[in-house]
Formats: C-alpha cells, sequence, structure tokens
C-alpha cells in the first residue's frame, strides 16, 4: 500500500512524453525510478499469492503462531492438503460443472448476441423498431440482480431449468446488454459492399450473415468471449440461489460450501482455494495477450 | 413486434430475416429479464413472504423502508463503500495506467501483473483477504507493537468496512487500468511533443490535454465502476457476512439475506425496486453530466 502512495505522488511528473530534441538524462533516471516503483507495487499484488501457495504447501504443525509460521518456505513440500482437498470438495466435478457452465454460456453467447447485434445494426437505422429493442436489451444493463434475484428463483423452479441448464440460460441474458452492444458497435467497422456483393450474387441473408460476416467479427468475438467467460467462471450469486436445490456445485460455490469444514485447517483450505484459482491462472498466463488485447478492444469500440 | 405495426410498406425477406436473428436473443431476455422485473415490481406491493399466500398492501413495503434501521443501515455502508471505491479505483487505475503507458521496462509484464487481480474470483480472493486481515497483520502489528492494528479490522464495527473496500479496490482497479491504458494509447503522442515545445509544464498538460482526452474513458470508467461497488456482494459473503453487528451488511446481500432465507420476499422486493431506481437515477445522471462536459470540449 505504501508504493502505491509513493506512485500517486509521483506518477504525473514522469508521464508526459518530451519531444525528442530535448530528452536528457534526468528523464532516463525518471522512468528507470518509475519502472522500480510499478515494480514495488505489485507486491501487493503478489503477496496474497505467494502466501496461498506456501500455506497451501505446508503442513498443519508447521503454522507457528508467528508471521514466519504462514510465510516462511515449507520444510518439506508435501501435495496432501491438495489431494484432500480435491477429495474434500469434490474438486473435479466442480471443475467440470464450471467448464461445462462457462463453454457453454460462451457458445450461445457467441451466437445468439453476435446476430442480435447484427440485426440490429444493419436495420437501426432505417427501421424504428429495431432502434426501440436496440435500447430496450442496452437499458438492461443496468437491472441489478438483486432485483431479479428473487423472482428468477421462483420461475426457474416453476420451468424445471433450477439446475446448470438454467444458469447458462440466465448467463445469455445478463451479459446480452454489453455484447449486443459491442457487436453492433463491431458492425460500423464492417462496409455494407460486403453483404450487398454476396447478395447480388443470389446468397441470402442467411448464408451471408454466417458465411461473410460472422467471421468477419472475429476481434469482437474474441472480446465477447473473454467478458463472458470471466464473468461467468467467478460468478457465485447467480448458481448460489438458482442452483441451490441440485446437488450440482461450481468452483467458487464448492468454496463457499465446504468453507465449515476447513474449520482452522488453514493448510486445505489454502490448498483448497488454490485449486480453484488454478485453472483460471492457467488460462491467463497461456491467453494473457488476448484477454488483455480483447478488453482493450471492447473499451474502445464500446 | 412493434416494428411490424408501425411500418406500413411490406416487410422484405431481407427484414424478415434479421427479425428471426433477432428473435431468440429477444425471447430470452423478455423471459428472464423483463418478466422477472415486471413480478419484482408486482410482489413489491404484496406481504408475500416467498411461500403461501400473500395480500395486497399498496405502498406500505415502501413506507417500511424508510423506517427500518437495518435497510438505513445497508445503505449508508453501501453508499459509503461505493463512493469511497469509485474515486479511490479511478485515481489509482488512472495513476497505473500512465506509468504502464509511458516508454518503460517490463512493460507488458507489468501491464499483465496488474491485470491478474480481475480474472482472480471474488469469493476467493475475499478468503484470501480474510486471512491476511485475520491472522498476518494482527500478529505483525503485536510484534511491531501498533496498537490499533493488533486486533482484526473486520472484527471492528467501526472498520470493517474498510476491509471490505480494500479487498473491492484491489480487484477493480485491474479492468479500470486496462480501460485508462486503452485510452490514453487513443491520444497521439505528438499532441504533448507540440505542447511541450510550447512550454506547457507537466500538470498543465495533464489538466488541459490528458484529462479531456479522457473523458469518455473516464464516464466509462465511473459509470461501470460504480454500478458494480454499489452492487456488491462477493466480498461481503466472503470477509464478514456483513458483520459485525450488520455493519457492512450491502443491500444486495441484504435482500438476499433477508428476501431468500428470511421470509421477506414483498418487503426486500420493495427495497430492490428503490436500488433499482437509485442506480438507473445515478447512472443517468453520471451520463447527463459527463456528456454536458464532453460537449464543452
Amino acid at each position: 500500500m505504501s508504493s502505491e502512495k509513493y506512485f500517486v505522488s509521483k506518477a504525473p511528473d514522469i508521464r508526459i512524453k518530451p519531444a525528442k530534441e530535448i530528452k536528457n538524462d534526468k528523464d532516463g533516471k525518471s522512468k528507470i525510478l518509475l519502472t522500480i516503483v510499478l515494480i514495488l507495487g505489485c507486491i501487493t499484488i503478489l503477496f496474497p499469492l505467494y502466501m496461498t501457495v506456501i500455506i497451501a504447501l505446508k503442513s498443519p504443525s508447521e503454522m507457528t503462531n508467528d508471521i514466519a509460521g504462514a510465510l516462511s518456505l515449507p520444510e518439506s513440500f508435501s501435495l496432501d492438503n491438495f489431494a484432500e482437498a480435491i477429495r474434500v470438495t469434490d474438486f473435479w466435478h466442480s471443475l467440470g460443472n464450471s467448464l461445462l457452465i462457462t463453454g457453454t454460456a460462451i457458445v450461445l453467447s457467441l451466437a445468439i448476441h453476435s446476430m442480435a447485434g447484427y440485426a440490429i445494426g444493419r436495420s437501426m437505422a432505417k427501421h424504428k423498431g429495431f432502434k426501440f429493442i436496440y435500447f430496450y436489451i442496452v437499458s438492461g444493463m443496468f437491472v441489478p440482480f438483486a432485483i431479479l434475484m428473487m423472482p428468477l428463483v421462483k420461475e426457474t423452479a416453476v420451468m424445471q431449468i433450477d439446475n446448470m441448464f438454467g444458469v447458462i440460460l440466465l448467463y445469455v441474458v445478463f451479459y446480452m446488454p454489453m455484447n449486443v452492444m459491442l457487436y453492433s458497435g463491431y458492425l460500423k467497422n464492417i462496409p455494407l459492399a460486403m453483404e450487398e456483393a454476396a447478395e447480388m450474387d443470389g446468397a441470402s441473408t442467411w448464408k451471408t450473415y454466417w458465411k461473410i460476416i460472422f467471421p468477419m467479427m472475429k476481434p469482437m468475438h474474441a472480446t465477447v468471449a473473454v467478458l463472458t467467460a470471466l464473468g461467468t467462471w467467478n460468478d457465485v450469486m447467480t448458481p448460489l440461489v438458482i442452483m441451490s436445490g441440485s446437488d450440482k456445485t461450481t468452483l467458487p460455490l464448492a468454496q463457499l460450501n465446504f468453507q465449515t469444514q476447513f474449520g482452522t485447517n488453514y493448510n486445505l483450505a489454502f490448498a483448497s482455494y488454490l485449486l480453484a484459482l488454478i485453472p483460471i491462472l492457467i488460462f491467463y498466463i497461456i491467453c494473457q495477450k488476448q484477454i488483455i488485447g480483447g478488453i482493450a478492444n471492447g473499451a474502445v469500440k464500446g | 413486434m412493434k416494428s411490424n405495426r408501425k411500418i406500413r410498406k411490406p416487410i422484405s425477406n431481407k427484414t424478415k430475416t434479421l427479425l428471426l436473428m433477432l428473435l431468440p436473443a429477444l425471447l430470452l431476455f423478455v423471459l428472464f429479464n423483463t418478466i422477472p422485473l415486471i413480478t419484482g415490481a408486482f410482489y413489491s406491493f404484496t406481504n408475500y413472504r416467498g411461500y403461501g399466500s400473500y395480500d395486497f398492501v399498496g405502498f406500505r413495503n415502501f413506507s417500511d423502508l424508510f423506517r427500518d434501521i437495518r435497510v438505513g443501515k445497508s445503505y449508508l455502508f453501501t453508499f459509503k463503500y461505493a463512493i469511497a471505491g469509485t474515486i479511490l479505483v479511478n485515481v489509482i487505475s488512472l495513476l497505473l495506467a500512465m506509468g504502464l503507458n509511458s516508454k518503460i521496462k517490463f512493460k507488458s509484464t507489468l501491464r499483465g501483473m496488474y491485470f491478474l487481480p480481475n480474472i482472480l474470483g471474488g469469493l476467493v480472493v475475499g478468503y484470501i483477504f480474510s486471512f491476511i486481515f485475520t491472522y498476518i497483520i494482527p500478529t505483525a502489528a503485536k510484534a511491531l507493537n501498533i496498537d490499533f492494528l493488533s486486533n482484526s479490522i473486520l472484527a471492528s464495527e467501526r472498520w470493517a468496512w474498510v476491509g471490505v473496500l480494500i479487498v473491492g479496490v484491489w480487484q477493480t482497479v485491474a479492468m479500470n487500468t486496462i480501460i485508462y491504458i486503452s485510452g490514453l494509447q487513443t491520444i497521439p503522442a505528438d499532441i504533448y511533443e507540440a505542447s511541450a515545445i510550447d512550454g506547457a509544464g507537466k500538470w498543465c498538460t495533464f489538466k488541459k490535454l490528458t484529462l479531456p482526452l479522457l473523458l469518455p474513458f473516464i464516464s466509462t470508467n465511473l459509470i461501470l465502476s460504480t454500478k458494480n461497488m454499489l452492487m456488491v456482494f462477493d466480498q461481503i459473503i466472503s470477509l464478514t457476512k456483513g458483520g459485525p453487528a450488520q455493519s457492512t451488511e450491502s443491500i444486495s446481500y441484504l435482500i438476499y439475506r433477508n428476501g431468500m432465507e428470511g421470509g421477506q420476499f414483498g418487503f426486500q422486493s420493495a427495497n430492490a425496486v428503490v436500488f433499482f431506481i437509485l442506480i438507473v437515477t445515478i447512472s443517468v445522471v453520471q451520463l447527463v453530466i459527463t456528456s454536458k462536459k464532453e460537449e464543452q470540449l
């Protein structure tokens, strides 16, 4: 925290890029200082993760009553906590459910939201009805889950989708306002001439869309997939209220459900937390560029 | 559909296909957004407990809301949290973005690092920080003889909200930083060169150039972070469960607790309706203010 405070007073001075002619020694020094400050700032991010890994690898007997007990390196690396955590929280099933929910929600979002975005984006100027539907759907962004929560619990129970399928459908609806906005905004970059040429050749609107437009929206598909994935993967509230009747859990939900069973065995608890974090960490390490690029893309186009 | 009625000329085949493509989204949206929204508003005028029979009670739930101490406390906490959080998040992430956008070494590694908190789930992050607040910090404070921190701040009625705030800010900064960085990249470098040649000071350049040019991104970030912080839930459930003495009970958490489990379906529906109207009002006000500022440029 203290390094951030330091950074607050320092950063505005260093930010400005001077013209090349007046670049001098002072500028180079402040760049190095800035780099050091930014690296030190990373401690606030890495410390909680370091602590999680260390505690997860230790046995309870190593947790003495001082800071060193929690933060020093373990005497011997043991994976016992992980084996126990996998058993206690039924890790593989929760992981499978989380993957299934997030994966299906992404696929459905890409198909349904891009179609809607296309239909709206291409007709908004000509037909008032489409414009109305656009604002109708986008305004859903401001509806808090709190107001939908209780009625949705009743509704999904009546429709007998108070299970993973229902949760998937709800995600498709929750991310619809943002995704439809992103897709219809992105369409402005795709010239109408592409479709007109295809239609001249006798292709139907439907075919033109899937053969020409859908592949051209690839950068936006990446953005939508990333935003939908991060939101659904980590969400607790929706599965908590919708799936509470079924015996299925997602990864975050398992952490919540088994919290009481960990008791004071912090090593077991942290092994379980780490297990819950590992899948998304691996995904992030592999796709870091696409994830950050996708979000930046959404911010500029949105 | 509205467009069918309004437009007299025959609908072309293309429009028909486009309507068909819109249909799945529209159906799902009506089914799982509009209908529950209307149902929620409907129940807010009843004394429904979530089961059994119910009667209409008019506006009684709403007038009761303003007298309910627990509801009042939850609004106080949520707004305190959201206002402090939005300011902190936007100041920190703007500064971080400027640092991460300048020509420094390890730029992409550092950016990747600072984005990390955003991909981690709020619940598990809350559990990890809960251990830091209740174990690491008090133990360190005792060893260093700092009285103020020798007990967990999460156990203090007065300071627990700060603990929740730290975790919320820690996670939210990441996303806003990326949005600010992409905003900074839309500003062409030669503008800065011109202002440096004109002899503009660094603070002056920041105030007169960077801030106005970033305004659309500031507006996006303000609206996003306010809305997300007002809806805080995961951190509450993992850090404090609303305690101690309901001092960190957020509006969402209260609606969940008492509406789902406490038999206050109707009453909490009224609470949710008020909450919804507040969020819409705040977002619209923020939009109007920032778009006015943008027009002035």
